[in-house]
């Protein structure tokens, strides 16, 4: 995807075949028994930490939630370590229940808000960087990078302020543009006014990866391409759709997906923002879980929960990798 | 081509525009970190502060259990990303400089273990840590998070080993080192950059990370900084004066350390495509 990669791969294509030419022997020993026996394990050997790690962290937890979700587990049995096994008793409550669904609609329409804003001013900002001079181009980049860079919970923090319903300096200013009605305003007091600040926190921290990433993609097209365009009597609006637009289809397929899946499950920036308040009505699929399982202390439940939001976030990742993969077929 | 005045004018007001709303909140943490408290709590903000205080950090330092959360924070996130960096090593050059059947099958893998949603699963991995009698401790934190950026760094050092020229490795070979020197005097030493350039991400997940130590980890003494950042605000009423000079401390070693390593790590952060 990068331009280092790639450039790596041209630069060691044919360094590696004119190595291998004169070093028959490394091939033909592989062949051969006690040694090549060794060899031939080696991969798997140094493999064996890294896929043991996946396996106890990352596979366990994953099998433990489907098993969980399918136990009745309150604080009750939490306490006494019992398992009681209850069938689909948790998925059928949550599923017949109108809060999941709410939550359901909810999630879907916060991920969208959210990836069309961050998609469609990040590749206007990463189109603007390209069209910059070097010094505004530098300056837009730091600033750019400044956000990217801003821990999470540290911008939570600060939206916050930004948004204090007293001394807060948005609803100072939102006042002297003649909105007095929102010189004490309490963000924080209504649904939608308390997503409105978390997307503006989630965008404003996620456009600097699109920008940066979509602008460096821009720099790889091939000059000649313009100049072509522009000999074929194409106008600039033309040069766009017919050079740049296609260039970066593939750049910009892959990167609403990747942020499809990090908005969607999203957590620190809903949680501590409000806590999915008020009234639990910014609560979040990831939020609804954590709430119902451990705050509510129904284990189970939560963790059916889970299994289904996993379950939609797998189906979108393997959707994204499916579509990476093929774009880098020949990296493998 | 040419360009009309309008033309030239209008990228660089946009773009100036913009950076003054990309920075702002940045800029407003750290100033409201050093204003005096009067200049804070006033009905017209001061915008560019003629006064500064440190008292403000004063109490944020002076908080209760900070410096034990400082070096809860520290530790779990040196701990977590050498780990990780160890591991990934092995993985990473089997990957890059071996052809095995299944290794696609094994970049697969990385890849999708890379996208693992953290955020739900909190709840089946604080089960198994109760279960274990592990709450409560760092090391369950350790052992997770390096787990969490396990898959990039794999996938990022791959590229970075694949990119040390083979004749190099080879020359060495020739030259009578075993397939281990080769690695430990030819490749290693051209990896730093590599290396630095992976352990940024590792040690922005580590320290940033928030779900998974607000459910594990009830005791104070054990919590890490973004936790106590995040009910600061609660703790401290509305001072926000002292909470922006926490936030500020808590963002300063990551804004250093991205600054520093931006370009690489941009080129790193993409391969894996990988949000900081």
């Amino acid at each position: 995807m990068s331009v280092q990669t790639e450039g790596t791969d041209t630069a060691g294509g044919p360094a590696v075949r004119k190595g291998r030419a004169p070093a028959p022997p490394r091939g033909a020993d592989r062949a051969s028994r006690s040694p090549a026996a060794r060899l031939a394990a080696a991969p798997y050997l140094l493999l064996l930490p890294a896929l043991v790690a996946t396996l106890v962290l990352l596979g366990w937890p994953l099998v433990k939630n489907g098993m969980l979700s399918f136990q009745n587990l309150n604080p009750r049995q939490l306490i006494q370590h019992l398992t009681e096994w209850n069938g689909f008793h948790n998925y059928q409550q949550v599923l017949t229940g109108s809060d999941f669904w709410k939550v359901v609609e909810r999630s879907v329409l916060f991920t969208a808000a959210n990836v069309v804003l961050i998609m469609l001013i990040g590749t206007l900002i990463g189109l603007l960087l390209a069209r910059l001079g070097k010094k505004m181009r530098l300056t837009l980049l730091v600033g750019l990078v400044l956000a990217w860079a801003m821990p999470v919970i540290a911008a939570t923090t600060v939206y916050q302020w930004l948004f204090a319903q007293r001394f807060g300096v948005v609803n100072w200013v939102l006042d002297k543009l003649g909105w007095h009605s929102m010189a004490d305003y309490n963000w924080m007091g209504g649904q939608f006014s308390t997503f409105s600040v978390i997307v503006l926190l989630i965008v404003w921290q996620s456009i600097p990866f699109v920008a940066i990433n979509l602008y460096a993609a821009t720099t790889t097209i091939p000059k000649e391409l313009y100049e072509a365009a522009s000999l074929d009597g194409a106008g600039a609006w033309q040069s766009f759709t017919s050079v740049t637009l296609p260039f970066l289809r593939p750049f910009l397929y892959s990167t609403t997906f990747l942020e499809v899946i990090w908005v969607f499950k999203a957590f620190p920036q809903v949680f501590a923002m409000n806590e999915g308040g008020p009234d639990r009505l910014t609560e979040t699929l990831p939020i609804y879980a954590y709430v119902e399982g451990v705050g509510n202390q129904h284990f189970g439940v939560g963790a059916a929960i889970s299994f289904l939001t996993i379950l939609v976030l797998l189906v979108i990742t393997s959707y994204y990798l499916r579509m990476v993969l093929k774009q880098e077929e020949d990296e493998l | 081509m040419k360009r009309s005045l309008f033309g030239r004018i209008w990228p660089n007001a946009t773009a100036v525009v913009l950076f003054v709303g990309l920075v702002f909140p940045v800029y407003w943490m750290f100033a409201t970190a050093f204003k005096p408290t009067g200049d804070i709590i006033t009905d017209n903000p001061v915008w560019f502060p003629k006064h500064f205080t440190l008292s403000h950090f004063d109490r944020a330092v002076h908080a209760d259990h900070f410096w034990t959360l400082v070096a809860n924070s520290v530790t779990v996130t040196l701990c977590s990303v050498l780990l990780s960096l160890v591991i990934a090593l092995f993985a990473a050059f089997a990957l890059a400089r071996m052809r095995f059947k299944g290794r696609r099958g094994f970049i697969v893998t990385f890849m999708l273990a890379q996208m693992a949603p953290w955020e739900v699963m909190i709840i089946a991995i604080y089960m198994i840590v109760r279960d274990g009698d592990m709450l409560n401790s760092l090391v369950p934190l350790t052992v997770f998070y390096a787990m969490m950026v396990l898959p990039l760094t794999v996938l990022t050092l791959r590229g970075y080993i694949a990119a040390v020229p083979k004749e190099l490795e080879e020359s060495a070979m020739v030259d009578g080192c075993t397939r281990l020197q080769a690695f430990r005097k030819v490749i290693f030493p051209l990896l730093a950059p590599g290396l630095m350039a992976t352990s940024l991400f590792g040690f922005i997940t580590a320290w940033n990370e928030f779900p998974l130590v607000l459910i594990l980890n009830k005791d104070i003494e054990k919590q890490t900084l973004p936790l106590w950042l995040s009910q600061f605000q609660t703790a401290f009423g509305d001072d926000w004066g002292a909470t922006m000079a926490a936030s500020s401390l808590f963002a300063l070693p990551i804004l250093i350390l991205f600054i520093f390593l931006q370009r690489k790590a941009v080129s790193g952060l993409t391969d894996g495509a990988v949000k900081g």
